[in-house]
C-alpha cells in the first residue's frame, strides 16, 4: 500500500480549488420560464426544444419533492438561489492550446491532459453549463464513432440526436430528470456504428466551477449493431459554503449485440446535492453494464437501471457508496425485465463512517408472462462506527414459474480485534481502518480499469484517515 | 544488552485482576518459555504487552530497551520491534496476504519512502521458501478460510518478514496437529538467533520438545511461581501443574 501522508495532503484538496472566471453568458439566479428562453437563445436551439423545455418546466413545478420516500435533506436546496446557465464560449476547443487559460489550468491541476495522453480514446471537459474541450483520437473518429458535447451533437446531428433523446428517461420520470430536460446543458453525445468495438475508454469530466451553481449535463450515447464502447466520467466541484446542485440524466442504448460499459467515480464536496437519473435500454443480445462509485458530496440520490428489452439481454450495476459524517449516499439500481431469458446482477457495497449513511434502494421487476429471466441481487453494508447508518430496501418482484431470481444481504462491522490485529503489525488505527476498507470493496474495485482503481483506493484511504478516534 | 524488562506488572480486565505482580526479562539471542494452566494469566501478558486497549496497567512498568512503552498505541509498539503472533489470528477479508505485509512494511519505512516492490516480493518469496509456503498464499485473503495450521504458519511467515527485535508466540501450539506443529517450530528454529529474543507461551511441554527454550518460567494465579532452564519444563511436564499448588510461597524468581 503506497499511502504516504505527503501525497494524500494535496490529493485531499484534488477538487477544492477554483477560478475567479467571469462567464460571458449568465442566466442569472432562480428558474422561470424567461431562464429557459435565455437558455434557448444562448445555445441557438431549435424551436422544437424550446417547447420541450417549457412543458419540463410544467412537470417539474407539478411535481412534489420526493420527500414522502426520500431523504428531508432535499428541502435544504433552494431552486430560487441556483444560477442555472453559465458559460464562457461557445464551442468546445478541440485542442488544450484554445481553451482558455484559466479553464485550461483548472483540468491540468485536476490531471485530466495526462491522463488522455496516456490511456484515453477521447475526452470531453465540461466547465460548468458547457464543454470546453472535446477531442476524439483521430483513429476512432475514423472508425465512424462520434464523440461530442450534447450541445453540439443537437446541431450537427439532430436526427440521430432527437430519435433517442428522452426515450428512454421521460421527461415526467422523476422531479429531477424533469428538471434536466428544462434546463439541461452540456454532457456527452456517443454513437458507435454497427460492429465497431472501440478500444480504449471514452472519458467527459465534469467540473462545477461557480458557487450557487447547478449542473444539469444530458448523456446520449448509443451503440449501434455488435458495437462496444466504455464510457467514464468523473466530477469534482470546490468546497463553497452554500449548496451547489447536480442534476444530471443519462440515457443509452444498446441496440442488438452491442456492449455498453458505464464507469462513473465520482468526488463530490459535501455541499452538492447530486440527483441524477441513469437508464439504459438493452435490446436483443445487448449489455449494459453501470459501475458506479459515489464518494462525497451532501446527497446523493442515483439509481442506474437498465431496461431489458430484447430477448437475452443483459444488465448489470456495480456500486460503490461511501458515506461520511453529513453525508447521505441513497443509491441502487432498476432491472426492468421486459423479454424472455433476460438476465440482471446487482451488486451494492456501501460503506457508512461517523454519522453518514448509506441506503440501498433496488427494484427488480420481472413480469409473469415471460420465462428463462434471472436476477441476483446481493447487498453488503460496511457500517464503521456506532452511528453509522445503513438501510436496505430491495423491491424485487418476480411473477411466473419460469423465472429465478437470488438476493443476499449482509451488514457487518470492522472488529476492534481486526484493527488491534493490524496494529500489532505496526498500522495506525487509520491506516488499518483504510484496508480492511479496502479489502471489503476490493472484488468491485477490481472491475475499475487500473487508473481508476487507483485512484479510488486513494480516495477511500482519505476518508479512513479522518474517521477514526 | 537489549532487553525486555517486566517490573511488578499488575493486569486487570473490567476490573478484574489478572496479573498479579509479574516480574521477568528476557533479552535478544534468548528464547524464553512461559507455561501455566489455563487462567494463570499467559495470554493477558502477551495481550498486554502488545497493548491491547481492553487490558489495563494498574502498577508496575514493561521496559524495551530502557523505555517504558505503556503509554504507545499498539502499532508504534509494534514498529519499535514487538511482534506478537497471535493465539486466533484475525481475518480480513479483501486484503491479501501480499497486500497485508506490504503495508506493515511500509508503516516502518520513513515518510516519502516508497517500499520497493521488487525487493519485497523477493525477499517474501525467500521467507515463504524458508517456511515451505506455497506461491498461491500471497495472493490469499489474509487468514481468510485458512486452517488452524495455516493461520499459525502465516503468523510466523510475518514475524520473519517483520524481523522484529522481539517476539511474543501466544500458544502458537494450540489446535494443531503434530505435523503442523513441527513446521511452525522450525519456522521459529530458522528465526531464533542473536538479533531477536522470543518469549514463547504455551500451555503444553510438547511445543518444547521442538523449541529448545534457554529459559523456563511457570505462571500460576497472575505471577512466575518458578524460573529455571529447561529442564523445569520437563519437570511440570511429568509432576503436573497441581505440583505447583503444593510448593506456593516459595521465593520467586524471575531468571
Amino acid at each position: 500500500m503506497s499511502t504516504q501522508t505527503n501525497s494524500i495532503d494535496i490529493d485531499r484538496n484534488i477538487g477544492n480549488f477554483f477560478y475567479n472566471i467571469a462567464p460571458t453568458r449568465d442566466a442569472g439566479v432562480g428558474l422561470t420560464e424567461k431562464t429557459i428562453d435565455y437558455i434557448v437563445d444562448a445555445k441557438r436551439e431549435p424551436e422544437w426544444l424550446r417547447e420541450f423545455r417549457k412543458n419540463a418546466y410544467r412537470v417539474f413545478n407539478s411535481k412534489p419533492l420526493p420527500t414522502h420516500w426520500a431523504g428531508n435533506e432535499l428541502k435544504e436546496i433552494d431552486f430560487d438561489v441556483i444560477r442555472y446557465y453559465l458559460a464562457s464560449g461557445e464551442t468546445a476547443k478541440r485542442t488544450w492550446e484554445e481553451v482558455p487559460e484559466d479553464i485550461k489550468r483548472t483540468f491540468e491541476r485536476l490531471g485530466i491532459p495526462e491522463s488522455e495522453r496516456k490511456f484515453l480514446a477521447g475526452v470531453e471537459a465540461q466547465f460548468d453549463s458547457e464543454a470546453v474541450y472535446s477531442n476524439i483520437k483521430k483513429a476512432v473518429a475514423d472508425q465512424g464513432v462520434i464523440f461530442m458535447g450534447s450541445t453540439d451533437a443537437l446541431k450537427e446531428r439532430p436526427e440521430l440526436f432527437r430519435k433517442w433523446f428522452g426515450k428512454v428517461i421521460p421527461t415526467a420520470d422523476n422531479k429531477f430528470s424533469a428538471l434536466n430536460s428544462a434546463v439541461f446543458s452540456g454532457g456527452s453525445f456517443i454513437y458507435v456504428p454497427p460492429g465497431v468495438k472501440v478500444k480504449h475508454p471514452l472519458q467527459a469530466y465534469f467540473r462545477i466551477n461557480a458557487e450557487n451553481f447547478g449542473q444539469f449535463e444530458r448523456t446520449l450515447i448509443i451503440a449501434d449493431e455488435g458495437s462496444e464502447v466504455m464510457y467514464m466520467e468523473g466530477c469534482t466541484a470546490p468546497k463553497f459554503t452554500t449548496a451547489t446542485l447536480h442534476s444530471a440524466v443519462v440515457e443509452l442504448i444498446a441496440l442488438p449485440g452491442a456492449k455498453i460499459q458505464y464507469i462513473t467515480v465520482q468526488n463530490w464536496a459535501p455541499n452538492v446535492f447530486n440527483l441524477v437519473t441513469k437508464r439504459g435500454l438493452a435490446m436483443e443480445e445487448a449489455e449494459i453494464k453501470w459501475i458506479d462509485c459515489n464518494i462525497g458530496s451532501r446527497l446523493t440520490m442515483k439509481y442506474p437501471g437498465v431496461v431489458l428489452k430484447g430477448r437475452k439481454s443483459r444488465g448489470e450495476v456495480i456500486s460503490i457508496a461511501l458515506a461520511s459524517d453529513g453525508q447521505h449516499q441513497d443509491t441502487g439500481a432498476k432491472m426492468v425485465h421486459g423479454a424472455d431469458e433476460t438476465t440482471s446482477n446487482i451488486v451494492s457495497k456501501s460503506i457508512s463512517i461517523g454519522k453518514g449513511r448509506a441506503t440501498y434502494r433496488g427494484l427488480v421487476h420481472v413480469p409473469k408472462h415471460l420465462k428463462g429471466c434471472k436476477n441476483n441481487t446481493e447487498c453488503d453494508a460496511l457500517l464503521i462506527n456506532s452511528s453509522s447508518r445503513t438501510d436496505t430496501y430491495p423491491a424485487i418482484t418476480v411473477r411466473g414459474t419460469g423465472n429465478a431470481t437470488q438476493h443476499e444481504a449482509s451488514v457487518s462491522q470492522i472488529s476492534a480485534e481486526q484493527i488491534f490485529y493490524m496494529q500489532q503489525r505496526g498500522l495506525s488505527e487509520g491506516q488499518a481502518m483504510s484496508l480492511a476498507v479496502n479489502g471489503f470493496v476490493n472484488d468491485l474495485v477490481r472491475q475499475f480499469p487500473m487508473e481508476y482503481s487507483v485512484e479510488l483506493k486513494r480516495l477511500i484511504d482519505l476518508e479512513m484517515e479522518g474517521s477514526v478516534g | 544488552m537489549s532487553s525486555i524488562v517486566i517490573q511488578d506488572l499488575h493486569v486487570s480486565v473490567a476490573e478484574k485482576e489478572i496479573i498479579r505482580g509479574l516480574s521477568l526479562e528476557f533479552s535478544k539471542g534468548e528464547v524464553h518459555a512461559v507455561m501455566g494452566p489455563n487462567g494463570s494469566g499467559k495470554s493477558t501478558l502477551a495481550k498486554v504487552m502488545a497493548g491491547h486497549p481492553d487490558y489495563q496497567v494498574t502498577e508496575g512498568d514493561i521496559l524495551m530497551d530502557g523505555e517504558s512503552i505503556l503509554e504507545m498505541e499498539p502499532d508504534e509498539r509494534s514498529r519499535k520491534g514487538l511482534f506478537m503472533a497471535f493465539q486466533y489470528p484475525m481475518e480480513i477479508p479483501g486484503v491479501s496476504n501480499a497486500n497485508f505485509l506490504r503495508a506493515a512494511m511500509q508503516a516502518r519505512l520513513p515518510e516519502g519512502e516508497e517500499l520497493d516492490a521488487i525487493e519485497f516480493y523477493q525477499r517474501l518469496h525467500e521467507k515463504m521458501d524458508l517456511l515451505d509456503i506455497r506461491r498461491e498464499f500471497t495472493a490469499r485473503s489474509v487468514n481468510e478460510g485458512f486452517s488452524g495450521g495455516e493461520k499459525k504458519r502465516n503468523e510466523i511467515l510475518q514475524l520473519a518478514m517483520l524481523e522484529p527485535a522481539f517476539a511474543v508466540l501466544d500458544e502458537t501450539d494450540s489446535g494443531l496437529d503434530i505435523d503442523a506443529l513441527k513446521v511452525v517450530a522450525n519456522g521459529v528454529n530458522k528465526i531464533r538467533g542473536p538479533e531477536i529474543g522470543i518469549l514463547l507461551i504455551t500451555h503444553y511441554q510438547r511445543l518444547l520438545n521442538y523449541i529448545i527454550p534457554d529459559f523456563v518460567h511457570v505462571m500460576s494465579e497472575g505471577r512466575i511461581v518458578r524460573s529455571g532452564g529447561k529442564e523445569l519444563a520437563l519437570e511440570l511436564e511429568s509432576k503436573g501443574y497441581d505440583w505447583l499448588k503444593e510448593r506456593k510461597g516459595e521465593p520467586v524468581g524471575a531468571n
